[in-house]
């Protein structure tokens, strides 16, 4: 009998533990309720946001902090929707669970680097832009490189599948294309000569080379050759909610926070704070 | 069999020519070792501030442990969950029904046949549609683990089972038990002594393999320790060292574990051990995953 | 199926498991070569080379094959300056090869050390006793006995191997699990259709292989 003693404490200790597993996770899914976004704040008075976690000056997260533009702003939507900063769940999104977040409910903003399209319009609804990004390069400092038509040959850095990736393989399938998970990878390529540039969008680019460790090293080329209005991703029936922080946004374009925003994070490599445009924000898919 | 037995004792000549061998491979691999060594210090790898975030408290406390730790539940539950659906599909597959048997094969071959880096990705993109709710990413991982552990370790347990010697269910028939009363009492614990070292030794494959949550973005060593981490000090090669050298460590951990119970079993005569202790020994390396 | 019958998906699908078959082809040789190998070092007189056998088999076998592609890429190639091939993809797929065959060769060396032990210790006695030396010992008695009886585990892991070949697309191989990412990405409402079709390809391929080893295993087993 001992054997089978033996074998009885083994599956005790495989259910407990996995049971002690099983109530350690119930938080992730904190899904939002019926009301929308608007009415989720006003009951709750939380908020979870997705966030990008490894693009320094927009969203990195130092250790058990979140830093960077996009945080600002989502710190200015979450006041606005009368939720302290200090209430707000950050969750890390990458490029591709952003929609899959929004319709699922995983999250109820996404503040991520966020371009508006019309491929995900027809998932999620967005409120914005807060900011218009363009595709741009990022090469050595002393890079003869001067834009994209002079890629050819050249190897190119980006992140697997992503938007700026596809765009150099269909509009210069000549430039070679190294692809990675996250555009952390390409930058010591880049710092060693493996790769010729990285590309995606040049307010992402500036961030990698405002870092301290890249300092001096790199530049943007500064021909931006397309145009990514950033949003704000939220559920597609969220329409009230969506107008809100249209509303929101707007009234930080006037009192100065937004600038503040920019100035504390981005602003810091001396790049004056954009225009928000409050006329080109979106109709909520109205 | 020990590998002594392949050579005779050395003689003198013997003796010489093992030393000269060894000389000569131990100053190749030293100069291997010394050539990375200069190559990594020309490229600038060992440059103070690369390494210098790991003498800080901060990359361990709010990276590297909180991450390790994350990695460490998501690879316990898996293998809890695994042993669980191991046993079932086990038990399912050596059924008399036809209609557990075959539903149970299928399920065991298919997820054994599926690369985990499918599976994680289409739990975490594709299952909220069917559920029509999210998926969070611990659970995206540890039910793709679950899956292909459970249908390895489900394999296994057959093959201990039916390793049993007849003469085991034979009596238990005879003393009048039924079917499922010789499985729950007889077999499955004889077996599951048996495969405690393949149990453990699968455990270091699932631990492995939660490095591909990375993929969905669930914090664990990989994604915090090597992404995040360069992302903030830009050291990437020096993280991934850092991050090896841990697994390393807790995988040999595991495997020493793993050696000292197949060696306590067989030494304790287990009249199974014996006999699956051999395909046992086997199986700890046979399923390699990423 | 709609997303199928676009003939550039088509492509993508069919490519990306050529890349699969390559890695698996390439891989599935050089690590035999290494394992093999690694299993006569380990069971060698020379101390040294045991020590490089045991410490290859447990750096590799425990370190995360994601990790490892990963040292391939930064480490071999973009800090050492080992350039396999000049073409982009190309060299991503050697420096694949190269993480792969490394990471399977410990467990190819494992298998066949575990082979060697299921030979009695009377065929290796009465080999020496009529005068043959440690590598003839090996090559001609010890080997083709073991050969029979890894047959069965080294199947398994030419089966992992396979699996495995998808983790190369961490460095930007379009093998399949990328242009899975890609599709799902791009057609969110075929999840499903797309997953079984990648997920059945691999189970198309890979159950029928398992069994062919499991019968060839049975076929060559030694009696004993």
């Amino acid at each position: 009998m001992r054997i089978k003693r033996v074998a009885a404490v083994a599956m005790a200790a495989a259910l407990t533990l996995g049971m002690a597993a099983c109530g350690g996770d119930g938080d992730g899914e904190s899904g939002s309720s019926a009301k929308g976004l608007v009415g989720k704040a006003q009951s709750q008075k939380k908020l979870v946001i997705g966030v990008k976690a490894d693009q320094p000056g927009l969203g990195l997260q130092t250790g058990s902090q979140y830093e960077g533009f996009d945080i600002e702003v989502a710190k200015i939507i979450a006041k606005g929707l009368g939720v302290d900063a200090g209430n707000i769940e950050w969750k890390t999104t990458v490029s591709n669970n952003r929609e899959p977040f929004i319709q699922q409910g995983t999250v109820d903003l996404v503040i991520a680097t966020y371009t508006i399209n019309d491929e995900r319009k027809q998932k999620v609804n967005f409120a914005g832009p807060y900011f218009i990004a363009g595709q741009d390069l990022l090469v050595k400092a002393d890079s003869p490189l001067t834009g994209p038509e002079a890629l050819d040959g050249k190897t190119v850095c980006s992140v697997t599948g992503s938007t700026p990736a596809k765009r150099i393989q269909t509009d210069h399938p000549k430039a070679k294309l190294q692809q990675f998970d996250s555009y952390s990878k390409c930058l010591p390529l880049l710092e060693n000569g493996k790769v010729d540039a990285v590309t995606t969008d040049d307010i992402i680019l500036a961030g990698y080379a405002a870092q301290d460790q890249y300092a001096g090293k790199f530049k943007v080329v500064g021909k931006p050759f397309s145009s990514e209005p950033y949003g704000i991703g939220l559920k597609k029936d969220d329409k009230a909610g969506c107008e809100k922080v249209n509303e929101i946004l707007k009234a930080a374009a006037g009192d100065g926070t937004y600038k503040a925003a920019w100035d504390s994070t981005l602003g810091k490599s001396g790049k004056a704070a954009p225009e928000l445009d409050t006329t080109k924000l979106t109709n909520c898919g109205s | 069999m020990s590998s002594s037995v392949l050579y005779d004792h050395p003689g003198p000549r013997a003796r010489v020519r093992n030393a000269v061998l060894s000389v000569i491979f131990g100053v190749g691999v030293v100069v291997l070792l010394w050539w990375i060594y200069r190559r990594f210090d020309e490229a600038g790898q060992w440059e103070a501030r690369l390494w210098k975030p790991f003498a800080e408290a901060k990359t361990w406390t709010e990276f590297i442990l909180p991450a390790l730790w994350q990695t460490l539940i998501a690879a316990a539950t898996g293998m809890a969950l695994s042993l669980a659906f191991g046993i079932v599909f086990a038990v399912g597959r050596l059924s008399d029904r036809w209609w557990l048997r075959v539903p149970a094969g299928v399920v065991v071959e298919f997820f054994r046949a599926v690369p985990l880096l499918l599976m994680i990705f289409f739990i975490l993109y594709g299952v909220p549609f069917l559920i029509q709710g999210p998926v969070p990413a611990f659970w995206a991982v540890v039910v793709g683990l679950t899956l292909y552990n459970g249908s390895v370790l489900a394999e296994a347990f057959r093959a201990g089972i039916r390793s049993i010697p007849a003469g085991q269910s034979e009596a238990a028939y005879a003393v009048g038990m039924r079917k499922s009363q010789v499985m729950q009492l007889i077999l499955v614990p004889q077996a599951a002594r048996a495969m405690l070292p393949v149990i453990v030794s699968q455990l270091v494959v699932l631990l492995k393999d939660t490095a591909l949550g990375y993929i969905v973005a669930y914090p664990e060593l990989l994604q915090r320790g090597v992404n995040d981490l360069s992302a903030n000090y830009g050291n990437v090669v020096a993280a991934a060292i850092v991050v090896a050298a841990i697994y390393i460590a807790i995988n040999s951990l595991i495997t020493l574990l793993a050696n000292w119970l197949d060696r306590r079993s067989q030494r304790r005569a287990f009249r199974v051990a014996r006999r699956s202790a051999a395909p046992a020994a086997e199986q700890t390396v046979v399923e390699p995953q990423g | 199926m709609h997303v199928f019958a676009d003939q550039a998906n088509l492509d993508a699908y069919l490519s990306s498991f050529l890349w699969i078959l390559k890695l698996t082809g390439a891989s599935a040789f050089l690590a035999l070569v290494l394992g093999v190998l690694l299993a006569a070092f380990r069971v060698s007189p020379v101390p040294v080379l045991r020590g490089v056998g045991a410490t290859w088999v447990s750096l590799f076998r425990n370190t995360p094959l994601t990790l490892i592609v990963f040292f391939c890429y930064f480490g071999l190639f973009s800090t050492l300056g080992l350039s396999l091939a000049d073409d982009l993809d190309l060299n991503n797929y050697w420096l694949g090869v190269v993480g792969l065959s490394v990471y399977t060769a410990a467990f190819v060396c494992e298998a066949v050390r575990s082979g060697i032990n299921t030979v009695p210790a009377g065929q290796a006695e009465a080999a020496r006793a009529i005068g043959l030396t440690f590598f003839q010992t090996l090559r001609i008695v010890v080997l083709p006995q073991a050969g029979r009886a890894v047959v069965a585990p080294l199947g398994s892991v030419l089966i992992a191997l396979c699996k495995n070949a998808t983790i190369v697309g961490t460095i930007g191989l379009m093998e399949s699990s990328n242009v899975m990412k890609d599709l799902i990405n791009s057609n969110g409402d075929a999840v499903i259709p797309i997953f079984l079709v990648f997920a059945g390809t691999f189970a198309a391929f890979l159950i029928p292989t398992g069994y062919l080893f499991g019968w060839l295993a049975n076929r060559l087993a030694v009696k004993r």
